[in-house]
């Protein structure tokens, strides 16, 4: 198989890990957290806990993951004909 | 209403019409005329491209009906909203480099290109062309009339006027300019739109207080719109988890999306846009949804959803501020509109014209048909939008879901599965779109099937459809390039 079709091949397993692992945080926080009572909330600038650590938290996080991925594990590949490398 | 908030908009619509301009002079002289029409010449860099992306996807629901509907339903709806950040890197890195691969490989200009080539099936092109101009011609209609709303609330001039005000701006530079004016267009209604977002989040939080003081009124109001469950405790965990399927993963299937993962220039802008991608939407999704419920206690009983943005950036604004804020929704509409245009303007070109009615037509001919069509789907939207008919409303509603569970496999599967076939496809598409209409009816009188969007089971039936077809009917393995022996 041409070389450029299994590195895209990959990215494209790393993009349905990185949907998984946002999907576990985002739903573990929550309803984890969020499934108290509103009485057993704390809040963090002013947010109630379990938003800021599912949103807020959350976004930060899978923006920082997104960027190391990027930069760790996916790869120039010429999009051109022919070009097999 | 003031002048000082028209006179803003008025010349942001003025800055586009001029990027659509220098859009246009660079397709003089082209020699790829639909390469570089419906496609820039696929050189768009990583910031266009994400923010083309983005201000495709962001449409009058996440600046107006998202935001309001956060209003009434308070920090649950904000959950649901952030499901969208996934569709920010998700789409780029599923379609990502082999789509774009196989489409110069394929010489693919539009999505219907693609299945055409890798189904070889009329069958497969008809039925993606089809149900491409039907749903998204409606879908197009509802944020013209969205748009002309828009500007009507604001400025208070009349709906007629603002119809008009709108169309024209819109039509004139994706007309002359075509997708590189669409993609130049949305990245700076992309940045409008995130600038928009932060000053209203400042100006909001001001005016409210503080973070804290705002939190502490909605609770005394109604304890229930801090939690993940909705004002009436109604938004069940796993309804608000199958928007991951409608407004997160299943992005992938909108062909007004897919088309872009086919318009890049090179890994490098791919890399980039996966990065400003995700960080934009997540950046406009949190804070106009955050504004939507912060808005409550400042401006307490609006009563209609889509008033919630207009109203509260007025209140707590001064005009001329508020005029350039308010330029981010009307950027949004405009940024969705003009790649719906575009995409089924190429669809009746490429698809349908140059396939079956004319294919021997000469680059001066395919140069005229193309801005005739474009110009003349723009003004039949635009006067469909004057007294909008029932039937395009009601296609409307199928448009986002029922084209993801129609394209969502077809194209995916296609690209990643080697035994996918014609009739996986066809299969899948049927069944996706039938079951869509179907359980949307049954939802919308017996309350949702196994609590979940109308879009989830249709997307689950249409994958089964399309693995049965695909190997129980003329089965066969299909390489993107031929084996060599």
């Amino acid at each position: 198989m041409d070389k450029r079709f299994q590195i895209a091949h990959r990215e494209a397993w790393i993009g349905i890990g990185l949907a998984l692992f946002n999907f576990i945080w985002w739903f573990g926080f929550a309803y984890g957290m969020g499934g108290r009572k509103v009485e057993e909330y704390t809040f963090i600038f002013g947010l109630p806990d379990w938003f800021f650590y599912s949103c807020v938290v959350g976004f930060i996080v899978m923006a920082c993951l997104v960027w190391l991925v990027v930069i760790l594990f996916f790869k120039e590949v010429s999009f051109e004909e022919g070009d097999e490398k | 209403m003031n002048l000082s908030v028209l006179v803003p908009l008025l010349l942001f619509l003025v800055l586009i019409f001029f990027i659509g301009y220098y859009a246009s002079t660079k397709l003089t002289g082209s020699t790829h005329f639909l390469n570089d029409y419906f496609l820039g010449g696929r050189e768009l860099g990583g910031f266009v491209l994400a923010m083309t992306m983005v201000a495709t996807y962001g449409s009058a629901s996440s600046f107006l009906g998202g935001p309001g509907t956060a209003y009434t339903m308070g920090f649950g709806w904000i959950l649901l909203a952030m499901t969208q950040v996934v569709t920010g890197y998700f789409v780029l890195m599923i379609l990502g480099k082999k789509f774009a691969i196989v489409a110069r490989l394929y010489e693919a200009v539009t999505l219907v290109d693609f299945l055409k080539k890798r189904y070889e099936s009329p069958a497969v092109v008809i039925l993606s062309a089809a149900s491409i101009i039907v749903f998204l011609f409606s879908a197009m209609t509802a944020q013209w009339i969205g748009g002309a709303r828009l500007i009507e609330s604001i400025t208070g001039i009349s709906y007629h006027t603002a119809l008009f005000l709108f169309a024209v701006s819109v039509l004139v530079y994706v007309t002359i300019g075509g997708f590189r004016a669409v993609a130049l267009t949305d990245a700076v209604q992309g940045g409008v739109m995130v600038v928009g977002t932060l000053i209203l989040l400042v100006a909001v939080v001001q005016a409210g207080g503080g973070i804290p003081a705002i939190v502490q009124s909605l609770m005394a109001e109604n304890p229930n719109l801090v939690t993940p469950y909705g004002a009436d405790g109604n938004l069940s965990a796993a309804y608000v988890s199958s928007f991951w399927i409608l407004v997160g993963v299943g992005v992938v299937g909108l062909p007004q999306i897919a088309v872009r993962a086919m318009s890049y220039k090179n890994a490098q802008s791919m890399h980039r846009a996966l990065i400003i991608g995700t960080i934009v939407t997540g950046v406009i999704m949190l804070n106009m949804h955050l504004i939507g419920v912060f808005a409550r206690p400042i401006l307490p009983g609006i009563e209609i959803g889509d008033k919630v943005i207009p109203l509260i950036t007025l209140e707590v604004l001064p005009p001329w501020l508020a005029g350039i804020v308010l330029a981010a929704p009307m950027a949004a509409i405009m940024s969705t509109v003009d790649s719906l245009l575009i995409l089924v303007s190429s669809t009746v070109v490429k698809d349908v014209y140059l396939n079956y009615v004319k294919p021997d037509a000469s680059e001066k001919t395919i140069k005229q048909i193309s801005f005739g069509v474009t110009a003349l789907l723009g003004t039949v939207v635009a006067l469909l939008a004057l007294q909008p008919p029932d039937l395009l409303i009601f296609l409307n509603l199928f448009a986002f879901g029922g084209l993801e569970a129609a394209f969502i496999w077809p194209i995916v599967l296609g690209l990643y599965w080697t035994y996918g076939n014609k009739w996986g496809a066809l299969l899948s598409m049927i069944t996706g779109i039938i079951s869509y209409i179907v359980i949307h009816f049954y939802n919308s009188t017996h309350g949702n099937l196994l609590d979940v969007h109308t879009v989830t089971i249709p997307v689950v039936l249409s994958l089964l459809s399309y693995i049965a077809g695909s190997l129980l009917i003329e089965r066969k393995k299909y390489y993107f390039i031929p084996q060599q022996k």
